[in-house]
């Protein structure tokens, strides 16, 4: 396939699924500020939502250094000024979708066409929440619906193998960064482990990737910040930790590399990352440091990004 | 003043023509509610599917639907098959006088066409002359502008031999019919148009150059997301299964046209291209264009890659050129032209000028390069301002106008605020020639001008479409049957 359809599928998908998870970080965010202080709002809860969506230097600069619910909720979902903004997500998704029409099945296009008119009935000042409710929804919605067509019309080539990729390195992503704020900037020195505090910051994590019922069902306990980090790093049964999303990638891109008849530097890498996953355990990660832990794997999972780029896409 | 317009349903009086008695019926039985609600749903299905154009200068509107009106237009089969035989005729004269023009120049030579109207148009390439192409076909897809002016009468108004749109509206304004009116469109036998993709393909491939492998490689170039017909674009690769490319996704090396792939540089042999002569290669023509390709044309003259349409097909659809078509055929195939031409003064023409400006209030003045009905003058409808601005347009610059009689063009029923209304109408059937022949899928599109009185037919314009069918004339008896079936079930559906 042509290598600017396999770049705008990647990004589709990319751009699709950042807009959910910042649909969900805003979600989680406005519960956790919707807590009395002393529970939850220690700290700046929609500082730490900026700083998860990783476009906390881009609001500072505009908004200065106290972010209100408004401000903040306004950058994430609307503003033109975040090139990550939900709306700017939805509408760059929507621009690669019809640059690569012929790639998608009439179901991805109809789905990403519908929200894109959709996306024009809401807009900046309206927050009222259960407006808010309604948009957040909405945007969760157009995610689900994107996969599911994508999952279950596309015919299983290149394509499809290109938007998997992209959806899974977007959506490790999001997880490493959710998890590193909320270890490092939320807990405070003083907390104590297993306090009340710890257990809205801890939960809520869980509620941003919908993993609460997995949480219960996986480790039959009350809620222990190692076990939530090991839930979201290294299990394979939680389908947004970054061990699943590996599993995913590496699968993916493989198929590409069998399809071409051709392995890569991307592929290489994405081994050795999924392997290094898979042979760690969460006791020795958070020994040696949670945050340094996810901060090397940001960046490695940017790095298999222009991998992939100079290997297929450009 | 124009002449009272003949309607294709009811001729000049209340009778009904044959071939439109189901509509008739249709339309006098359907509540109107009903229409309104199908009109609605036609127009819910289009902007989901994303079937929109771009107007140009039109900052608000970027992207907007056509209007799609719900009435089908109606040709009898015996009336298609002459339009088809002209049509083929023409095109086939079309493709023969570019490969002399830029061959031996016989018919300029022979003193039937002057001189300059070919070798100084502005649509002459100087880069094609003497460029033997493979099939000598240079118009592969040609879309030909007819009008109707009375139950016998069509005039080709335009013929569009460069890079002619609006096909893809003809395949999806079917599709819309069919969902939306399965009943009435099972009561008629209409020539399907489904398989023009496939027919666009098999000719495509039948052009391929020698040096190509036994199963070409087609490519569709299109200036991309922002040129206004970029959703035909996608439609139509997606339908003929080619790759959809822009200028960036190719390159030339050795006179050798590759695509970059996921899996490496691929050789490409058939490039239908939507995108103008000037903008297809930096290195021949505009060297500011960034939306076509390097070193393209010297591929093309080498015979590596085939361009469909070829390059300097501009210089038979210009509006003076088109003055001289009925010679054009007669030159070529040694008969009269089918197809009647609309009688045109050439304003390079003293005599011909001074009519034009002496009558100029009753006339369409056109400029002969122009296109999608932007700067005409449409005499009855203009008021005394813009007709000197016209006079003295015509004093300063002659040669770049022609003019034609005011035409009362056809109407058709159509589904309008006030209800079902007549509104007049054009047609643009498409010509596919290749290598193994001439193919004219039966239809075409029908555009509307949907304010009343308006013969202003163009999409930018505030034109809508329709669908056209071709269809075969029911007998009596059949006819009956018919009418009877749908009484029958009007009788059950009432209830509800």
């Amino acid at each position: 396939m042509l290598s600017r359809t396999a770049d705008s599928l990647f990004w589709l998908s990319r751009y699709v699924e950042r807009a959910e998870n910042t649909a969900r970080i805003i979600d989680a965010a406005s519960r956790l500020a919707a807590l009395p202080t002393g529970y939850g709002s220690v700290g700046n809860e929609w500082e730490s939502a900026l700083a998860a969506s990783g476009c906390l230097a881009a609001f500072t600069e505009i908004y200065g250094e106290d972010a209100t619910a408004d401000s903040a909720i306004d950058f994430l979902a609307f503003s033109p000024a975040n090139p990550s903004s939900i709306k700017n997500c939805l509408e760059i998704a929507r621009f690669n979708a019809r640059a690569v029409r012929t790639a998608l099945t009439a179901e991805m296009w109809e789905t990403i066409n519908s929200a894109w008119l959709e996306l024009k009935t809401y807009g900046h000042g309206e927050l009222d929440l259960s407006r808010l409710a309604d948009f957040l929804r909405y945007v969760k919605r157009t995610s689900l619906a994107f996969d599911g067509s994508a999952y279950r019309t596309m015919l299983r080539n290149d394509a499809y193998w290109f938007t998997r990729v992209g959806v899974f390195i977007e959506r490790a992503d999001a997880t490493a960064r959710l998890l590193d704020v909320k270890y490092h900037v939320l807990l405070p020195p003083e907390a104590q482990i297993g306090g009340s505090l710890d257990y809205f910051q801890w939960s809520s994590i869980l509620r941003a990737v919908s993993a609460q019922t997995s949480y219960h069902w996986v480790y039959r306990q009350s809620l222990k910040p190692w076990l939530v980090a090991d839930l979201m790093v290294l299990n394979k049964q939680m389908p947004r930790s970054l061990a699943a999303c590996y599993e995913n990638i590496t699968r993916n891109l493989d198929q590409i590399a069998q399809g071409y008849g051709r392995q890569g530097a991307s592929q290489r890498h994405a081994r050795s990352l999924y392997t290094r996953l898979e042979s760690s355990d969460i006791d020795a990660v958070i020994a040696g440091g949670l945050h340094e832990f996810l901060s090397e794997f940001v960046a490695e999972n940017g790095r298999l990004g222009s991998l992939i780029t100079e290997q297929y896409l450009v | 003043m124009v002449a009272r317009a003949f309607d294709e349903m009811t001729g000049l009086g209340a009778e009904c023509r044959q071939g439109y008695e189901i509509v008739d019926n249709w339309l006098k039985t359907t509540p109107a509610d009903l229409l309104r609600r199908r009109q609605h749903e036609a127009e819910l299905l289009f902007r989901r599917i994303g079937i929109t154009f771009a107007v140009y200068g039109d900052a608000e509107g970027e992207e907007r639907l056509i209007p799609f009106d719900i009435v089908p237009r109606i040709i009898t089969r015996p009336e298609w098959d002459r339009l088809e035989s002209g049509l083929v005729q023409r095109v086939t004269a079309l493709n023969l006088f570019l490969d002399d023009v830029y061959g031996r120049g016989e018919i300029v030579r022979a003193g039937i066409i002057p001189e300059d109207l070919v070798y100084k148009n502005p649509y002459y390439r100087p880069e094609m002359q003497g460029v033997a192409l493979p099939h000598k076909i240079w118009v592969s897809i040609a879309g030909i502008d007819i009008v109707r002016v009375d139950a016998d009468t069509f005039y080709v108004l335009e013929d569009n031999a460069r890079t002619p749109s609006g096909v893809s509206y003809m395949l999806e304004n079917r599709e819309v019919m069919l969902r939306l009116f399965p009943d009435l469109c099972a009561r008629h036998r209409i020539a399907p148009v489904e398989n023009y993709a496939d027919e666009l393909l098999a000719t495509l491939k039948s052009m391929a150059p020698r040096t190509a492998s036994a199963d070409p490689t087609v490519a569709l170039l299109t200036p991309g997301p922002f040129n206004s017909a970029y959703y035909e674009h996608s439609f139509l690769a997606d339908k003929l299964g080619a790759e959809l490319v822009e200028g960036s996704d190719l390159y030339v090396r050795e006179n050798v046209v590759y695509m970059r792939t996921t899996e490496g540089p691929k050789r490409v042999d058939v490039i239908y291209r939507r995108l103008d002569d000037d903008f297809i290669d930096p290195l021949a023509f505009r060297p500011d264009s960034v939306l076509g390709v390097p070193g393209l044309m010297a591929a093309y003259r080498a015979g590596n890659v085939t361009l469909a349409n070829a390059v300097g097909t501009g210089v038979s659809d210009d509006k003076a050129v088109y003055s001289y078509m009925p010679e054009i055929i007669r030159f070529y195939t040694g008969k009269d032209a089918i197809l009647k031409n609309v009688p045109t003064w050439r304003c390079r023409e003293p005599e011909a000028l001074k009519y034009v400006l002496d009558h100029l209030p009753e006339l369409v003045v056109k400029e002969v390069d122009g296109s999608g009905g932007y700067g005409m003058l449409v005499g009855p409808k203009a008021d005394a301002a813009k007709i000197e601005t016209f006079r003295a347009k015509l004093k300063a610059h002659p040669e770049k106008f022609i003019a034609q009689p005011t035409l009362a063009l056809s109407t058709c029923p159509t589904f309008v605020e006030e209800g079902v209304a007549p509104r007049h109408v054009d047609l643009r059937p498409y010509v596919l020639t290749g290598a193994d022949g001439v193919r004219v899928v039966p239809g075409g599109l029908t555009r509307v001008a949907l304010e009343a009185g308006s013969l202003v037919v163009n999409s930018s314009q505030g034109g809508g479409t329709k669908d056209t069918w071709v269809v075969d004339v029911p007998t009596p008896q059949q006819l009956q049957q018919i009418h009877q079936a749908q009484q029958q079930q009007q009788a059950s559906a009432k209830p509800v």
